[in-house]
């Protein structure tokens, strides 16, 4: 069904077309100490068994710790708890459960 | 390339034809009778330029006259005054060219009535690359050039288009080809696919569906399908990205399922039926190719299933002594409609010996009980697909589709103590807390009974569904249009 007149054969892209756009990340920081780390909870079962003791880690080294919930795990972060997180913090921890 | 600007007709009269018409030859001396009357007659043929010998007539060999003027049949003669047609006739019928031609007593030798020819512009060899070179420029899809000492099939491969088979290579005349399956625009915005989140239109769910190796009439079930699986409800991100073993399980419902022959009948999960296995994959390529949804990425199924390559069937309504699920579900009789349901594989329900509707209840009972986990309760929806041996035994009892839940629904209800954490030497469970309750195994409605397969085996299905309610998925259903 190619077109017999050229030697090539034009498809059309079946993809969303979107080349990823690069996203830099924040460089690491040297120390925790004074830093606002926001750990999110996903809602799994037990995540926060993991999560608190992460919060008393971090928080032993000085770090001032806020902890935020996603409402299910099955959907994407709400984007209002996703801007909340990035105006609070200034690093991110994000456990997956499984 | 396409050329889609549209030749206008000249004013007077339009005549068009082809040699190959033996009608076309039969009328030429009445073209010659209508020039010599002083009739401003302007004539284009299809095929041989030099046909009629000495009328002058004008080559349509590229067929864009024939084309864009929608002529179906030679001779096509149209009366045409300030660029616009006012009438035509086709074929050859005395009476009908002396009123379009505005002339009396013509082609007093022939017969009064001779029926017309194809126009090649309609040939079906032809068409799909006319559609292309006349119509092609209203697809915006990124043309991908594969040279041709390239395997296309491998180049697919290459591109991650494909879901682990081949895929028909997606040429423009072939996604023009599946477009006539749809009234609706290629560039209409159809729903927005999950994990990426982007836009997906017509033409992308067409580009997807000639892949995956659908006909035309089948992509309003497609799109239905991508419009039943992108939406909040039915939550395609979440079915996806589970390490549950799930994905959409598609039922199709209504006469057209009939119409484009697919199976709700003998081995109706199975392989060898286009429609089934074409609708369902589909939409997985959908998924995957607009949505970026891919196994090991944003899919995370600990193991998965055969049917998140296609799993799509239709409701047996004709043998079936129920409503159909989708009329349970609030669709009018007769209505083309499909309903997604996060499933996993089907699993068989054996039972030979019930010949009351009391003792296959029972067994049904049985076997949903231990459905995930014996001790999982109200966190997953299911499918009964009842086989027509085991659906007559509730027929000639006399028990209607609501009898048959309801009778299922009593049976499963679990009383804590069997259910709890640690019981029965098993960790799994509910809260100890609520030992003292009793539990149903199922939500209201979390069971949707379906009546297809074939007519000999007292056997039924069950297809296991994924977290429910708000968190997690519901079943959606959709009518499907045209």
């Amino acid at each position: 069904m190619s077109s017999k007149s050229k030697n090539t054969t034009v498809l059309l892209d079946p993809t969303n077309e979107r080349r990823v756009a690069t996203m830099e990340r924040v460089g690491r920081p040297e120390s925790l100490r004074g830093l606002t780390v926001g750990l999110l909870d996903i809602s799994k079962a037990r995540g926060d068994v993991f999560i608190d003791r992460l919060e008393e880690r971090l928080s032993a080294l000085g770090a001032d710790v806020r902890r935020y919930k996603k409402p299910t795990f099955t959907k994407p972060a709400p984007v209002d708890l996703r801007h909340e997180i990035a105006t609070q913090c200034q690093v991110v921890i994000e456990a997956l459960a499984d | 390339m396409s050329d889609t600007s549209i030749p206008v007709l000249p004013d007077g009269l339009v005549i068009v034809v082809k040699r190959e018409c033996e009608t076309c030859r039969m009328v030429v001396p009445v073209i010659s009778q209508l020039r010599e009357s002083g009739a401003n007659v302007t004539l284009y043929v299809q095929d041989d330029p030099a046909f009629p010998d000495g009328l002058n007539a004008i080559a349509d060999t590229d067929l864009s006259v024939s084309w864009h003027h929608d002529i179906e049949t030679v001779p096509t003669v149209i009366r045409v005054a300030n660029g616009r047609e006012l009438e035509r006739t086709v074929g050859w019928r005395r009476d009908e060219w002396e009123r379009v031609a505005e002339t009396p007593g013509l082609g007093p030798e022939l017969p009064a009535f001779r029926p017309g020819c194809g126009s090649m512009s309609v040939d079906p060899d032809l068409v799909d690359q006319l559609r292309v070179r006349f119509a092609g420029s209203k697809l915006g899809a990124r043309r991908v050039e594969v040279a041709d000492l390239e395997d296309e099939f491998e180049a697919m491969f290459d591109r991650g288009w494909t879901d682990g088979l081949p895929v028909v290579p997606p040429t423009e005349q072939r996604v023009m080809r599946m477009l006539e399956g749809t009234s609706r625009q290629p560039s209409e915005m159809v729903a927005i696919v999950p994990p990426d989140l982007v836009e997906v239109t017509i033409e992308k769910i067409a580009i997807n569906a000639v892949m995956a190796g659908c006909k035309p009439e089948y992509l309003p079930w497609v799109i239905a399908g991508v419009e039943a699986v992108c939406n909040d409800t039915f939550n395609i991100h979440g079915v996806l990205a589970t390490t549950m073993p799930v994905g959409p399980v598609i039922i199709c419902s209504g006469p057209g399922t009939r119409a484009i022959g697919m199976n709700s009948g003998m081995n109706v999960f199975g392989q060898g039926n286009r429609a089934n296995l074409t609708i369902g994959r589909a939409i997985q390529l959908v998924i995957r190719n607009v949505g970026g949804g891919r196994p090991g990425e944003v899919d995370r199924a600990t193991h998965g299933n055969p049917g998140k390559i296609s799993f799509c069937f239709a409701e047996d309504e004709v043998g079936s002594p129920w409503t159909s699920l989708a009329t349970s579900r609030g669709v009018a009789a007769n209505i083309d409609a499909l309903t997604v349901f996060p499933g996993e594989g089907p699993r068989c329900v054996v039972d030979q010996l019930a010949r009351d509707p009391e003792s296959l209840t029972n067994t049904f009972a049985a076997c949903l009980r231990t459905l995930h986990n014996p001790k999982a309760v109200l966190a997953f929806d299911v499918i009964v697909v009842m086989g027509p041996e085991h659906a007559r035994v509730y027929a000639d009892a006399g028990w209607d589709r609501e009898r048959v839940l309801q009778e299922l629904h009593a049976r499963l209800e679990i009383p804590g103590e069997d259910l709890v954490r640690g019981a029965h030497g098993i960790a799994e469970g509910v809260p100890e807390r609520l030992r003292a309750m009793t539990l149903p195994k199922f939500r209201p409605g979390g069971i949707l009974l379906v009546h297809a397969g074939g007519g000999a085996g007292l056997f039924s299905a069950i297809i296991g569904g994924w977290a429910n309610g708000e968190v997690g998925s519901q079943p959606v259903t959709r009518e499907v249009r045209r």
